[in-house]
């Protein structure tokens, strides 16, 4: 019998694309637009080339803020991380009491961004703050509205009050998935607490280690809400991030080419991050299967 | 190495066991010999594991106590027991390479490098991976994984007893010869106490010296594979060995003769009286069919190759005989037992003749 060729249900998938278009193309297209021009407003537009990719890149601002946005997504990877699989360690493994601290673990996620600012803004201030006040009555110089230091400290806190829990969760479940048999095993081979963990817990743990550092590397390379309501990017510009930046830039001084081409960079780099750590844990893996093909 | 006595011991996965019926394990009173070759032999869900669990100290027994010589363990973890254990499904640190999962109990145990790289090479030798040292464990097949696990196993000449959880599952039946025949070579070589788990009775009676049969959470018998051939003390042991399984009748004992709805069929030897449901058991392999003795109905007959199985019945109740190739079966088909090859059970137990 012959086949006949009919293409036409490729047209069912256009109410799609046009959504897609809709929601995401056009948004996008309009910020290169915006990028690519200058504009005095009234919707006139004049031909601006990269004049503000150039400015952007040589921009001692710019730069100094991504310099902020790496340490700060460094130090909290460093922390939650570790924290994170620690937790999940030391988590009841069912059971009452498993549920209990899941239940527990899983409440800061569910916090709006900017509550979560606001319940640190004002837990560490120094006149009204339970944490700020009680420092303070301790004798502890802590100050977060002028000393950078603290400032830092406290949005760093912040992050890992809120977002430590998402690495645990993610452990803890990568946890569950090993067979009881494992554990068995080495327990008869006689191995350390350690080894059990290097050997064992890690290995198994590493493909929701690597969902979770890539989540917790992106969502903190976008930092906005909690240390603008915390600090406003202050004291000076010690807690500008990036995203903090760019909102000034563009809501604040409305300069919206260079804050076009601000965001279209700072979308590409996150983008070339997550692919190219993704890339190497993925390229890391292969290598050490890849062997059973020889 | 050392002999193990498990005394008064019962287990129990609730937490307040109330009826015999919610233990896994019945109270039993054994003693494993030091550089004993033993089969656990039982149908799934018997016990087995759960006792060698506990041998190991991976499970806490409810009641009684582990002893290894005259060492108290039943508290001791497993770390402290020195005991290796293979388990039915292949256990191996997939980011090691085969060469640092055969040298980990070692490691643990911190031997000197070069003990470790000849005892390493030796055992690697013996599962026949030589070639595949330095590979990662991972991306193996399963029958090398597990071949890994026995090495692991095998890998610590001072253990105190070796648990094989039917380790040979996942192999292939060639290999699996192979390496039953590595592990006998290895218990005569360094006389390690072994316990092998395992359902397939042929598996256990070539590996062991001893035969452990397990039923419903109990030993039922302990022998040779003679012993258990010949005279199954529980009528359990009569149906698992063999193939098929020995023939069972209800019937009433008196003396040295069985009646079977009104058949006679004699013992061979005297019985005292006995209570409860009373059978008698005959293998099928002492069985012959033939135009002499009682009348039989035969049902069927399957060639198996070496023999036929015949099924048929006697005295209102099923029977199987083995007949040789070459006899025909004839018109009007009778049976005799063997001589003294008749065991009677009484609440499927065996009863011993009067005077033996």
């Amino acid at each position: 019998m012959e086949k006949t060729q009919n293409n036409k249900a490729w047209f069912l998938v256009l109410p799609v694309l046009v959504l897609v278009a809709f929601s995401a193309i056009l948004p996008l297209m309009t910020v290169v637009n915006y990028a690519f021009n200058d504009t005095f407003g009234n919707n006139q537009f004049f031909w601006a080339g990269i004049e503000w990719f150039d400015d952007m890149i040589h921009s001692e601002r710019l730069r100094a803020a991504l310099g902020r946005q790496v340490i700060f997504s460094l130090i909290i990877l460093a922390i939650e991380v570790p924290l994170g699989i620690f937790i999940a360690l030391n988590m009841p493994k069912k059971g009452f009491w498993a549920s209990f601290c899941l239940v527990l673990m899983a409440l800061p996620l569910l916090i709006p961004f900017n509550v979560v600012g606001t319940i640190w803004q004002i837990f560490g201030r120094v006149d009204i703050g339970l944490l700020g006040h009680t420092l303070a009555a301790m004798g502890v110089d802590y100050n977060y509205t002028n000393d950078p230091l603290d400032a830092w400290i406290t949005v760093i806190v912040m992050d890992v009050w809120h977002w430590t829990s998402l690495v645990a969760l993610l452990a803890y479940a990568g946890l569950q998935s090993i067979p009881q048999a494992y554990y068995q095993a080495a327990r008869i081979d006689q191995a350390t607490r350690w080894s059990v963990f290097r050997y064992i817990e890690l290995p198994k743990m590493k493909g929701v280690l690597l969902i979770a550092v890539l989540l917790r590397f992106m969502d903190s390379f976008m930092i906005y809400t909690e240390p603008f309501v915390v600090t406003g990017g202050g004291p000076g510009n010690s807690t500008t991030f990036l995203s903090i930046d760019l909102a000034k830039m563009a809501t604040g001084q409305f300069d919206l080419g260079p804050a076009a081409a601000f965001s279209i960079m700072y979308f590409l780099v996150i983008l070339l991050i997550s692919w190219v750590f993704y890339t190497v844990m993925t390229n890391l893996d292969r290598a050490e299967s890849g062997e059973e093909n020889r | 190495m050392s002999r193990i006595t498990l005394s008064k011991l019962a287990h129990s996965y609730l937490a307040n066991p109330t009826s015999e019926a919610d233990y896994a394990l019945k109270e039993m009173d054994h003693v494993w010999d030091d550089g004993g070759a033993y089969a656990l032999l039982g149908a799934s869900g018997c016990g087995k594991t759960t006792l060698l669990n506990i041998i190991s100290g991976l499970v806490r027994p409810s009641q009684g106590r582990v002893l290894f010589g005259d060492r108290d363990v039943t508290d001791a973890p497993t770390t402290e027991r020195n005991i290796a254990q293979v388990f039915q499904f292949p256990v191996v640190y997939d980011t090691m390479t085969v060469r640092d999962n055969l040298a980990f109990p070692l490691r643990n145990r911190g031997m000197d490098a070069a003990y470790i790289a000849r005892r390493v090479d030796q055992v690697a030798r013996m599962i026949g991976m030589e070639s595949e040292l330095n590979r990662k464990a991972r991306g193996l097949t399963a029958d090398a994984k597990q071949k890994i696990s026995l090495g692991r196993g095998m890998v610590r000449e001072d253990v105190n007893a070796i648990l094989f959880d039917e380790p040979l599952t996942v192999i292939d039946p060639h290999m699996k010869w192979e390496l039953r025949t590595q592990l006998k070579a290895l218990h005569r070589e360094f006389g390690h106490t072994m316990i092998y788990v395992t359902h397939d009775q042929t598996e256990a009676l070539t590996f062991a010296d001893k035969v452990v049969v397990m039923h419903d959470g109990r030993v039922v018998q302990m022998g040779t594979p003679e012993e258990l051939f010949e005279t199954p003390a529980h009528t359990f042991v009569g149906y698992f060995i063999g193939s098929p399984g020995m023939n069972l009748f209800d019937a009433e004992i008196a003396g040295s003769e069985a009646r079977l709805q009104g058949v006679k069929v004699a013992l061979g030897a005297a019985y005292g009286p006995t209570t409860g449901r009373t059978q008698i058991g005959i293998r099928p392999d002492y069985v012959t069919i033939s135009d002499e003795g009682l009348p039989v109905t035969v049902k069927r007959v399957e060639d198996v190759g070496r023999h036929r199985i015949v099924r048929a019945e006697f005295a209102g109740q099923p029977l199987n005989a083995i007949m040789p190739e070459g006899v025909s079966l004839p018109a009007e088909p009778r049976v005799t037992f063997a001589e003294g090859k008749i065991n009677v059970y009484a609440n499927d137990w065996r009863v011993a003749p009067v005077g033996a």
